[in-house]
């Protein structure tokens, strides 16, 4: 049962990839840009998941896929035109057959109306005049034949699920029907030499039938001619059998099945009036017959088994004319991609050795340098190598991970469909860059936020079409989802055409949430980063669309989890673009190292933006505890990361130590005060929260060429902690 | 003595229940995801079955058969086509290139392997 499990698996792998398929083809038939090859594929993604799902008894995926199959066919044959309506009930129709697949795997119910309706609608297509006949009320217990016959009218390749041809193939078969006594049975056959052409074998039938039962075989050879006339592909021989059997004649018959059209035979059940009588002379008349056309045959040619003759023939053929190449075989196979699946598990093996790698060539490295070799002695030279060298598979390994962000985009495509119908407002989805490639990990954590934010540009960015008719824009709103790879990040855009965010609204909001003093002079940067703010939303009431309670600092926070940064532009009456800048993996940190009351730490590099050594004049005291530095012009907190981080009671002179200025995902700056700064080193991420527990302001931890043991600073944690923890800030005072 | 089974068919879903049921029966499988893999396959080897679906990208069932019929070395191979198109047109027409049987798709694994000893020498 484990290979099945296993198996079922698979299938709903393969279903996920055959639905991304499905919605690409119809998407880019939408667009006008198809040929009869993408119309195929499409079908061909709806056939497999019907062939994969008959195979599990998935009855009303089954059901569903049969019928949306038989309306595609028709696409494929040219006889209904695929015009913009039908694309639109066929993406449809995918995204419900994609809930169906989930449904399945994952349990849980449908709605049955939506999947009842759709499925009228699909029907009418293959046949208009069936429409409301057809079962599309479809309880879920309507037996899968009937809706499969309903969906059949006009449609050549009817499909039967669950039909088996096979019962009672073999005798003592469980499923066959059983007769109450043995019957006799008389057959002749005599195979045409298509029988043969098919690689159906006489002797295979024979084996058969001789499986069912006792039979007494008799051949003639009278047909076969003398050896120079008689065909070495011919058939000449013909058998009468006796069979006596406890199965019907359906059983017999079935024998027959696949070469009924390659020969000519007969099955005639001996009536046993008096079995007594009708036994004896039967046999002895098949004996006399058998001997009888022995004799003929013998006195005409030896009889050649056929499989002899057929050997004969196919060496002779063989060397008449060598095997042609398989027609295209080998271009094909060049073209044909070559991947292998593998376990995530052992990927991430490999990463983590890598890492260790990583780390053990820094340490050796350092040692070296450290033993006071000379930098162009042969030791230090082949050490440079295989730093380039662990690089270089770091990369490489580190590539295995990265999956191209095409299958999350396309699923945005489906929330801007359902959203656009829910909200009554017309909305196209442009994608670029589809093809850039991060890490597994960052495409999965991507789903949600960027789901949050596709639905957020529409619902809270576009106007209605009425409003944007008013205002001199195309009907039809628009959201642009990019991605591109810039100095190795990926950066993920989502930008509407909209209204842009309403200022005016958003600080009387957040000044009614008491998040702003009343009198507070915001930029309109500020004021657009309000909505990042926990628990801040703009809309007048919760909609339904957007979310309940899920605003746009669960986006941010679960953007930073994955260590990006998110930000926001808009432009009044031109909209408003989300940028995200996400690391490409999440193995790997480049930081800079520093040293804290003795401690060694990282801090990661993309939070910094400058070093500096303060002066005097720039530190001044703010309140009681809280000082500032002045930079550019601009005071910015000054936070002592060993006092913050608990690894010294007093705080230390800003003059002793190097300030690094950072910056938080919320743009805010701070500068961050360490004792010294040792150098910048790319570093291999080791969990803390796995293997030991989550600590106040770490946010990692790493190993560092010395094997010293390094923790990476949660920068936003430590600002944070500082400037809106209240309780921390105040735990903090009472304790000091 | 084992037998050794070609099966073609583009979804893997399938290839995966056909190798776990061939193999449970004790025989070999050889496998291919189309038509032209299949005929690439069967330039290294001589399956003593082949099971293939109809339905496929680049090269279909129906163009696999012909090939194979076509083929000196491969034309006494017995095909089963393994198919959810059970009635009319395709069947007739997998015979008349040359199918030698067929088998309904979603299959029951005994009578897949029941039918492939059937045809098989």
């Amino acid at each position: 049962m484990d290979s099945m499990a296993a198996i079922r698996q698979t299938f709903f792998q393969e279903c996920e990839e055959q639905l991304a398929e499905l919605e690409t083809g119809l998407l880019s038939i939408e667009s006008g840009d198809s040929d009869h090859d993408t119309v195929n594929a499409v079908f061909r993604a709806v056939h497999s998941i019907k062939g994969g799902a008959g195979a599990f008894g998935l009855d009303e995926l089954v059901r569903f896929a049969h019928t949306f199959e038989t309306a595609l066919d028709l696409v494929r044959s040219g006889r209904i035109e695929a015009d913009a309506a039908l694309v639109r009930l066929m993406l449809r129709s995918s995204d419900t057959l994609a809930d169906l697949v989930r449904v399945s795997r994952d349990g849980g119910a449908m709605d049955d109306q939506r999947v009842a309706h759709l499925h009228d609608e699909l029907t009418r297509i293959a046949d208009p005049d069936a429409a409301t006949a057809a079962p599309a009320v479809s309880a879920p217990e309507a037996s899968v034949d009937q809706t499969a016959n309903a969906g059949e009218a006009g449609d050549d390749d009817g499909f039967v699920p669950l039909q088996v041809s096979f019962d009672g193939l073999l005798g003592g078969d469980a499923d066959a029907e059983p007769v109450a006594a043995d019957s006799i049975f008389r057959i002749w056959f005599r195979p045409k030499p298509e029988l043969y052409a098919k690689a159906n074998d006489a002797a295979k039938i024979l084996r058969e039938i001789c499986s069912l039962g006792e039979a007494d075989i008799a051949c003639d050879v009278s047909a076969v001619p003398v050896l120079a006339e008689l065909d070495p592909e011919g058939a000449y021989l013909s058998w009468t059998i006796r069979l006596v059997t406890g199965l019907g004649e359906d059983a017999v018959r079935e024998v027959f099945e696949f070469v009924e059209f390659d020969c000519e035979f007969t099955v005639e059940q001996e009536m046993p009036a008096d079995p007594v009588f009708d036994f004896e002379p039967e046999p002895v008349a098949a004996v006399l017959d058998q001997a009888a056309s022995l004799a003929e045959g013998e006195a005409e040619a030896p009889a050649i088994p056929q499989k002899v003759m057929d050997r004969i023939a196919e060496v002779a053929v063989k060397d008449a004319a060598p095997a042609k190449p398989a027609a295209g075989g080998q271009s094909a196979q060049a073209q044909a991609s070559q991947t292998i699946r593998v376990d995530l598990d052992r990927v991430d093996r490999l990463i983590d050795l890598v890492g260790e790698l990583v780390i053990n060539q820094s340490m050796l490295t350092q040692r070296v340098t450290e033993a006071g070799i000379a930098r162009l002695s042969e030791v230090a030279v082949g050490l440079d190598d295989l730093e380039q060298l662990t690089r270089e598979i770091q990369d490489s390994v580190m590539a295995i991970r990265a999956q191209p962000v095409r299958p999350i985009f396309q699923r945005m495509s489906r929330v801007v469909r359902e959203v656009a119908e829910m909200t009554g407002k017309s909305v196209r989805l442009v994608t670029e860059g589809e093809a850039c490639e991060v890490d597994k990990t960052v495409i999965e954590r991507l789903a949600d936020p960027l789901t949050h934010m596709i639905r957020n540009a529409i619902d809270h960015g576009l106007e209605t079409p009425e409003e944007r008719v008013e205002t001199g824009k195309p009907e039809q709103g628009s959201v642009r989802l990019t991605a591109a790879h810039r100095s190795g990040r990926v950066v993920i855009e989502v930008a509407d055409d909209g209204a842009g965010i309403n200022r005016q609204r958003v600080l009387e909001k957040a000044v009614a949430n008491g998040l702003v003093d009343p009198n507070a002079q915001l930029s309109d940067g500020e004021i657009d980063d309000l909505i990042f703010h926990p628990g801040f939303s703009t809309a007048g009431s919760v909609s339904d669309v957007s979310g309940r309670g899920v605003g746009m600092d669960v986006v941010k926070s679960s953007i930073q989890a994955l260590g990006g940064r998110i930000s926001i532009a808009s432009q009044p009456g031109a909209g408003s673009t989300f940028t995200m800048s996400l690391p490409l993996t999440l193995a790997v940190l480049d930081g800079m190292v520093v040293n804290v009351a003795g401690q060694t730490l990282v801090v990661p590099l993309t939070a910094i933006v400058e070093t500096l050594q303060p002066k005097e004049a720039d530190v001044h005291g703010l309140g009681e505890t809280s000082r500032v530095v002045s930079m550019r012009g601009a005071f910015l907190p000054l936070i002592d990361v060993g006092h913050e981080l608990g690894y010294r009671e007093a705080e230390t002179d800003p003059l002793d130590g190097v300030a690094i200025m950072v910056e938080t995902e919320n743009r805010a700056q701070s500068v961050l005060l360490v004792d010294s700064i040792v150098g910048q080193q790319q570093v291999v991420i080791k969990s803390l929260e796995a293997n030991y527990g989550h600590v106040f302001g770490v946010a990692a931890a790493t190993i560092l060429g010395d094997g010293q043991v390094a923790v990476i600073v949660d920068v936003d944690a430590v600002v944070a902690g500082r400037r809106a923890e209240p309780d921390l800030a105040n735990r903090k005072r009472t304790a000091a | 003595m084992t037998k050794l089974v070609l099966t073609v068919d583009d979804s893997r879903t399938i290839r995966e229940m056909l190798r776990a049921t061939l193999v449970e029966a004790g025989m070999e499988v050889l496998q291919a995801e189309d038509g032209v893999q299949g005929l690439e396959v069967l330039e290294g080897a001589v399956p003593d079955v082949i099971v293939t679906d109809i339905n496929m990208p680049r090269m279909d069932g129906f163009g696999f058969i012909e090939a194979v019929r076509d083929s000196a070395r491969h034309r006494a191979i017995p095909i089963l086509v393994l198919t959810t198109e059970s009635v009319g047109d395709k069947k007739d027409r997998a015979r008349r290139l040359g199918a030698t049987g067929w088998i309904v798709k979603p299959f029951d694994p005994a009578k897949l392997v029941n039918a492939i000893h059937r045809v098989a020498a």
